[in-house]
């Protein structure tokens, strides 16, 4: 699927980033992944989407609509997820230092490309 | 309350006792000891292996049905504490559980009748008497918003240890801080509110319901970075139409939810939470 990988490439030009993917939110697999050098794609994938279900949730129980970008910071990284339509997640595995506005942009750009 | 280390031989002990005799129903306290120093994985090993030997007992539906309400799995734990009723109707754990799960939900009437029986049963048990109470209100106040009342705000009932303290009033933890009344929300790893408030863009309190599903979600966020090899996790946020959500852990045992409109930026939110943060570590120190 060389359109997806093309897509994908937009992000992992980003400083910081170390790979981005595309996951199927219902079954938490791979659809397509750019750039994942030393990043094991199938957990990062089934990881993510499991999160971003419980995140769906947790906003639909505050009564707000559905998230759009979801940001997980962690110690010596970060996880960034952007819902698209049919049923897929824009996934971005990045450094501490990421620049996440950057590239929190060029995922919404490719969620809403409708890939 | 117990040390860690005496827990710790009691587990010992138990696992021991386990060991020896696989078919031994000591898997219930050894499950409930584990669940209760958070090490879930092996609680669940323990709940789901004896499970399998009795799958009759409502016991053991009961445990692991805590079990999975602790890792956030609400729709998990309602089908086994369902599955216990069913074995054993007066099972109080069940009740209490179910009864929980429906407050949460916003079905108090139902709700209530679990509840009342938990409670009745378990005179002694401040956990299903505080949530009983906690529906005798929310339900007073519906019948009074249905007399034209009007919405109240919900004030949550401090435990008896809370009560002890001065200055631990959960309704005045963020007294103060920017949205003191509704956007600050501290909780436990259990998905109990501890302090704060939260209502929904149309008024609804959605306080306990929120904070049953985030502790599920502060298990995966751990479970991500940890699994992913990036160490242990600091914020999540999440960004949506009407609102953003951000989520920090004041203590290992403790969340806090910070919610604020579309217009707030994100890296605003990570300073003001971080400052209510402190606060609630304060707070908790003042309990203890």
């Amino acid at each position: 699927m060389p359109e997806f990988a093309t897509a994908l490439d937009s992000i992992t030009r980003v400083h910081g980033v170390r790979g981005a993917m595309l996951v199927s939110v219902s079954d938490g697999l791979v659809v397509a992944e750019s750039s994942m050098d030393g990043v094991d794609g199938a957990p990062v994938a089934a990881l993510t989407a499991s999160l971003a279900g419980r995140l769906r949730r947790t906003t639909e129980a505050a009564g707000r609509r559905l998230p759009t970008f979801i940001h997980l910071r962690a110690a010596t990284g970060t996880v960034l997820a952007v819902p698209s339509n049919d049923d897929l997640l824009v996934v971005t595995i990045g450094a501490p230092d990421i620049n996440v506005g950057l590239a929190r942009l060029e995922m919404l750009h490719v969620a809403e490309r409708g890939i | 309350m117990r040390s860690v280390g005496a827990m710790s031989d009691s587990i010992r002990a138990m696992t021991a006792q386990l060991v020896s005799d696989p078919a031994s129903m000591i898997f219930l306290p050894l499950g409930e000891a584990l669940r209760q120093r958070g090490q879930l994985d092996a609680a669940e090993k323990v709940a789901l292996a004896g499970l399998g030997r009795y799958s009759e007992s409502a016991d053991a539906h009961d445990l692991y049905a805590r079990i999975l309400g602790d890792r956030g799995q609400l729709e998990l734990a309602f089908d086994e504490w369902d599955i216990a009723l069913r074995l054993e109707p007066d099972h109080v754990g069940a009740h209490k559980g179910i009864g929980f799960l429906y407050f949460v939900a916003g079905e108090l009437d139902r709700a209530l009748t679990h509840l009342e029986t938990a409670a009745r049963k378990l005179p002694d048990d401040d956990g299903a008497q505080t949530a009983l109470a906690r529906v005798k209100e929310a339900l007073a106040r519906r019948a009074a918003a249905g007399n034209g009342a009007g919405r109240e705000t919900e004030t949550a009932v401090p435990t008896e240890e809370q009560a002890a303290v001065p200055g631990a009033d959960p309704s005045r933890l963020f007294l103060g801080l920017e949205g003191a009344d509704d956007g600050l929300l501290l909780l436990d790893t259990r998905g109990l509110r501890l302090g704060g408030g939260l209502t929904s863009p149309e008024g609804d309190d959605v306080a306990d319901a929120v904070s049953a599903h985030l502790a599920g979600v502060s298990q995966e966020a751990s479970r991500t970075a940890r699994l992913l090899g990036l160490g242990a996790w600091i914020s999540l946020a999440a960004e949506s139409p009407d609102g953003h959500l951000f989520v920090v852990a004041p203590t290992p045992e403790t969340l806090l939810l910070l919610v604020r409109e579309q217009s707030v930026p994100l890296g605003r939110l990570a300073v003001v939470a971080d400052h209510a943060a402190g606060v609630a570590r304060a707070w908790l120190e003042g309990l203890q």
